[in-house]
């Protein structure tokens, strides 16, 4: 198989071509205003570098900022209803209660509360009113909204509720698409809401983006399938894309971190992305990177996403260098894509780490005689700073004591030398690319969360359930079934409830099914 | 009720409440956030709360406690309709032939903080400042009210959808605990409680006090810590006239459910100053007790806060993973809690550890 992976950053746009599991080439270039336009030009770019034709290619993988950045910089977000159903419970918190008030302005203030909703052992708290909704339905038509989001009480362990009152609005609201808060989130019921709600908002430009990347893929001569990444690094197909594009959310440090573990052949490690201006670090768990388990927010509001838990410093390749005299500080301030003019062996008048690194000739690009003058003794503080940096951001990272190997990846790796702590460093070819080898290798998965009472069943029996469920949801996003794993258990004991109520959460994955 | 006594709450004490009612709550109490938005809710349409010292009301004057109870799970994914307290309030009054004059927490630790606040808003009444624990316990006997005799076995219970349950008599505190723990499933695993009124004249002795303004002024002090870029470890010793215990990283967390509770201990292996020493911390819904080094250093009822070592936020005991690093810091518990009779209630005995003897931590409160 012949794959594509790309990534599409803010300031870059790269790509990587692989056949099987080898990268034949790979490239950056610069992300464009259009979208399409930059990946044109990836596309262009890696296939001229590979000497492949792009009737060769079987599939194209993208990795997107573009959506969370709609959302951060308030662009391009559609007017949205959000609906919940759950009344008489829940009316002390309406929809987007805790919303940053520019980001609600933007996207109208079109709450509505319904009847509907299920206890947690999926009695209904009380039934749904179907001419409710279609009052509903009837004044989100007459407002012009075309975007709903519906949330529905605990509908991760019962979905009904939403499933039938997204038909009705459906049906009632001509040219309508409506996001259903099951399909997207977890227990937890705000931040699965306020999931759905920022992708019912995302729905026009989704269509817009599908559609670009549709059209660059097309240009370029590609005949074969696309996917686009998803937060947790596995795949959705364009027209589940389109669905949902919420889950491109934070898809960009997962993908460097699967490309990390790929490219280094090490599934469990601690993975340092070191760019022009920060170190994102992380840690990988069977290939995946370990996710969050507190709240994490998108441009101002909570969400339960899968997303990976991700400590970032002020340290990369064109961070500035101050001596102090006894300390050295180093960032968070960075001349960033300018390392080129303005660090010192380039010329320009800034001391950077790159400075530091071309010093000791580790560097490899710059003149290295316009860094000459530093002393050593300067030069072995400032390299010692910068390792005590990383070293505490690793630490942090760590989540077992096993002695895990640490995988260097990103522009700015050329930092690192030697261990860091005690920890063994790897330093993968293709560093650089590592995001889009990320986005090229993505696999498929399935995931369940459900409150299961042990009362009637024994925990086993809960479980296998679960793996089962979460198995098939694998195999219904594109997974072929012969390649499933499960990759993450976590099964939480519920205190208060008698009955021994207990909360678990299965994934699995799987690798695309290309038949 | 005198006008010159106490204070009015305001939408910026709301979120320090929130993080001093998390740390008070030792690792349980459930998360206050939602409490805290549905507050700021209140005020934003109009509500006004008024918090009143122990002193400010006369002493036959009635005050009420109120409180959310079931599985957090619940509190997360199924929000109150909003009045559930309050229901449950006007039916104690009803059962018992009582106007209450003021509500008053029963648990300033956790999400009930803000149970009071609420269910004021909506019966016009003050709130009373201080509360029945100092902290959180998993059980409603637990609190000074209940060791010091000044319920009655009157309880109800109110939840979304309009039904009130009564209970007018329990013998004890622990038959109470289980009709109300029964009724809570069949309302949804969530509902809202209230207990008995009690007059202010036994308030005055038996209430710890000033906890709501404890709690304010703590998330104040996390907050502005945080703000300024300075140590918030120090600064909430400091505040607390605690101690700092230990400094480590979670080597390992172990979790089992016990007649629906969740029994565990989470391992700590120490960093800078505590390198080379070991600590372990039982946990039941809050945590019970610190071991380092195999010795126990402080046990229930004082208090064991863990706090998330650089950004000072209080970890949960259902937060507990893995590689965070933590300051374990340790508050003396108000001396009501600590007299033979309280111990007998919330000593290391009554959660399970016959073997340790209740060593008071110094500079009482």
């Amino acid at each position: 198989m012949i794959r594509i992976g790309i990534d599409v950053g803010g300031t870059n746009t790269d790509a990587v071509i692989m056949d099987g599991a080898r990268v034949i080439a790979g490239v950056k270039s610069s992300t464009t205003a259009d979208v399409m336009s930059g990946v044109v030009n990836a596309l262009k770019a890696v296939l001229d570098a590979s000497a492949m034709k792009a009737a060769d290619i079987d599939v194209v993988m993208i990795g997107t900022t573009h959506f969370t950045n709609a959302v951060v910089q308030r662009r391009d977000l559609a007017p949205t209803a959000a609906v919940r159903l759950g009344l008489p419970a829940t009316a002390s918190l309406p929809p987007m209660v805790d919303w940053p008030e520019d980001l609600k302005a933007v996207i109208g203030n079109h709450v509505f509360m319904a009847h509907g909703g299920n206890e947690f052992d999926g009695r209904p708290i009380s039934a749904l009113d179907e001419d409710e909704l279609r009052g509903i339905a009837a004044e989100i038509r007459a407002r012009g909204i075309r975007s709903i989001a519906v949330t529905s009480v605990f509908s991760p362990v019962s979905g009904e509720a939403e499933r039938r009152a997204g038909e009705i609005f459906a049906e009632a609201v001509p040219g309508a698409h409506v996001t259903l808060s099951s399909e997207i989130g977890r227990i937890g019921i705000l931040e699965r809401e306020n999931a759905a709600i920022m992708n019912a908002c995302l729905r026009d430009l989704s269509a817009h983006v599908i559609a670009a990347f549709r059209a660059a893929i097309a240009e370029s001569g590609i005949a074969g399938r696309f996917y686009l990444t998803q937060n947790d690094g596995t795949l959705m197909d364009a027209a589940f894309a389109e669905k949902f594009p919420v889950l491109t959310f934070a898809s960009g440090p997962t993908n460097s971190m699967r490309g990390a573990a790929f490219l280094s052949g090490v599934a469990d490690a601690i993975v340092v992305d070191i760019g022009g201006t920060t170190s994102d670090v992380g840690s990988l768990y069977k290939g995946f990177p370990r996710q969050a388990t507190m709240a994490v927010e998108v441009g101002g509001v909570r969400t339960n996403f899968r997303m990976p838990d991700v400590f970032s410093i002020g340290l990369g390749g064109g961070s500035h260098v101050v001596d102090e005299g006894g300390d050295v500080r180093i960032g968070p301030a960075s001349v960033g894509y300018r390392l080129v003019t303005e660090a010192l062996i380039f010329g320009g008048a800034t001391l950077t780490t790159s400075d530091i690194v071309a010093a000791a000739g580790r560097a490899g690009f710059g003149d290295r005689s316009k860094v000459a003058h530093l002393a050593p003794e300067f030069l072995d503080r400032a390299r010692k700073k910068m390792m005590a940096m990383l070293e505490d951001c690793v630490e942090r990272s760590r989540l077992s004591p096993e002695p895990l190997p640490v995988i260097v990846v990103g522009g700015g790796s050329i930092l690192v030398d030697g261990p860091i702590g005690s920890l063994q460093v790897i330093k993968p070819d293709h560093f650089a690319v590592a995001n889009a080898v990320g986005a090229a290798i993505a696999q498929v998965s399935g995931e369940v969360d459900r409150v299961y009472s042990l009362s009637g069943a024994s925990r086993d029996e809960a479980l296998s359930d679960a793996r089962r469920r979460a198995t098939e949801a694998a195999i219904a996003a594109g997974a072929a079934a012969d390649t499933i794993e499960i990759v993450d258990v976590e099964d939480v004991p519920l205190s208060y409830l008698p009955g021994n109520a207990t909360r678990i959460r299965v994934k699995a994955v799987g690798e695309l099914d290309v038949r | 009720m005198s006008a010159e006594k106490g204070y009015v709450l305001t939408e910026a004490d709301l979120l320090p409440l929130s993080i001093g009612a998390a740390l008070l709550g030792t690792g349980g109490g459930g998360n206050p956030y939602y409490g805290m938005l549905r507050l700021r809710e209140l005020m934003r349409n109009g509500a006004a709360i008024r918090i009143l010292p122990l002193d400010a009301l006369p002493d036959d004057a009635m005050v009420g406690t109120v409180g959310s109870i079931g599985a957090p799970v619940i509190g997360i994914e199924k929000p109150p309709e909003g009045r559930e307290t309050y229901r449950a309030m006007r039916a104690v009054e009803e059962a018992c032939g009582v106007k209450m004059a003021g509500l008053i927490a029963a648990e300033i630790g956790g999400a009930n903080a803000m149970s009071p606040m609420i269910a004021a808003v909506h019966a016009g009444l003050p709130v009373i400042d201080g509360d029945g624990m100092g902290r959180a316990f998993p059980e409603v006997q637990m609190s000074t009210f209940s060791i010091y005799g000044g319920r009655e076995g009157l309880a109800a219970m109110a939840d979304d959808k309009g039904n009130v349950v009564v209970v007018r008599k329990a013998v004890s505190g622990r038959w109470m605990e289980r009709f109300l723990r029964s009724v809570v499933v069949d309302m949804g695993a969530g509902a809202g409680a209230a207990g008995a009124p009690m007059p202010m004249s036994f308030l005055r002795e038996a209430a710890i006090p000033a906890t709501v303004t404890q709690a304010i002024e703590i998330g104040r002090t996390v907050l502005e810590a945080r703000a300024g870029r300075r140590n918030v470890i120090e600064r909430v010793v400091d505040k607390t006239r605690g101690k700092l215990f230990f400094t480590g990283k979670i080597v390992d967390v172990r979790r089992e459910l016990k007649g629906g509770f969740v029994r565990g201990e989470a391992v700590v292996s120490g960093i800078d100053a505590c390198s080379g020493s070991e600590a372990r911390i039982a946990i039941q819904n809050e945590n019970l007790v610190l071991w380092i080094d195999g010795q126990a250093k402080i046990t229930v009822p004082d208090l064991i806060m863990n706090l998330e070592l650089d950004t000072g936020e209080p970890i949960t005991t259902e937060m507990l993973r893995y590689g965070q690093r933590v300051a374990v810091i340790g508050m003396p518990a108000h001396r009501l809690l600590k007299t033979p009779k309280a111990l007998e209630v919330v000593g290391p005995a009554a959660f399970g550890y016959p073997e340790l003897t209740f060593e008071p931590l110094g500079a009482e409160r």
